[in-house]
């Protein structure tokens, strides 16, 4: 198996994902679109980790799941919270603080 | 070494696919469910790189409770489940070419730096016991900080959502 393989299946998750980022005004779309952004870097992670012979990607790869697990459960209070307040979850339409 | 070719082959196709269902599809539910495929592709990926514990970790927390927060996001959101018109923003063909311009660079970056460097064929499978070892060793200290994190996001969550 190459490293390049592993490599170029990250970064065209990556891609997809940053273009979901962009495409979608959905906020709970959006947050989907990170998770793929996120995994993508764990590949990246895994795959040197694999390649240099060290377990130091494994605690980082750790580290960044637990940190999405945090960011997706503070993310969803935040669109509920919009929801709530707004009746409504697409970000273009949240313009309060444009100048 | 051949098996773990075609085996990676098949989950890269099936996860590139099913992540371009998540970011096209119409209907949110449909979308968290190809993303369930992807983060379960993904966990494969780990596992032919030899990270059983990561693996088992992304399967249990990724596809069990936060694909359980993002359905549960999409019920306490949504007046209705099914497909809707208005999920995409209006310049999103915008999107296409600054994604198009991000792999070409990475993926020349990636040719001049790996070429074809090939894994290690004879890699053993790294134990719980070793990332155990590194992370209440060297990285003790990010893991309490990330026990903070998790505690503020906890809290945050709570306070957030409560209804006053």
């Amino acid at each position: 198996m190459f490293v390049n393989q592993f490599l170029f299946l990250a970064a065209v998750l990556f891609c997809i994902g940053v273009y979901g980022v962009i495409a979608r005004k959905n906020a709970v779309l959006m947050l989907m679109s990170i998770e793929l952004i996120l995994n993508s870097v764990n590949i990246n992670l895994l795959t040197f980790a694999m390649r240099n012979g060290s377990t130091d990607g494994h605690v980082f790869a750790l580290y960044i799941i637990a940190v999405a697990a945090a960011e997706v459960g503070v993310g969803l209070g935040l669109v509920l919270l919009v929801y709530r307040n707004k009746k409504t979850i697409s970000v273009d339409e949240l313009s309060e603080m444009r100048g | 070494m051949i098996a773990q070719n075609i085996g990676f082959w098949i989950i890269a196709v099936l996860m590139v696919v099913s992540a371009l269902r998540v970011v096209t599809t119409n209907n949110v539910v449909h979308a968290a469910l190809w993303l369930v495929v992807v983060l379960a592709g993904a966990a494969g990926q780990y596992i032919l790189l030899a990270a059983e514990f990561v693996a088992i970790t992304q399967v249990l927390v990724y596809i069990g409770a936060v694909m359980v927060l993002f359905l549960f996001g999409t019920m306490l959101t949504r007046a209705r489940i099914g497909a809707e018109s208005d999920l995409n923003n209006s310049y999103k063909k915008l999107g296409i070419p600054v994604a198009l311009v991000m792999l070409v660079a990475m993926g020349l970056a990636l040719t001049r730096s790996f070429g074809d460097e090939k894994l290690p064929e004879s890699a053993k499978v790294v134990s719980t016991q070793e990332v155990s070892d590194q992370i209440f060793g060297p990285y003790l200290l990010p893991f309490w900080a990330l026990s903070f994190v998790l505690l503020a996001a906890v809290v945050g969550a709570i306070v957030l959502a409560r209804k006053d």
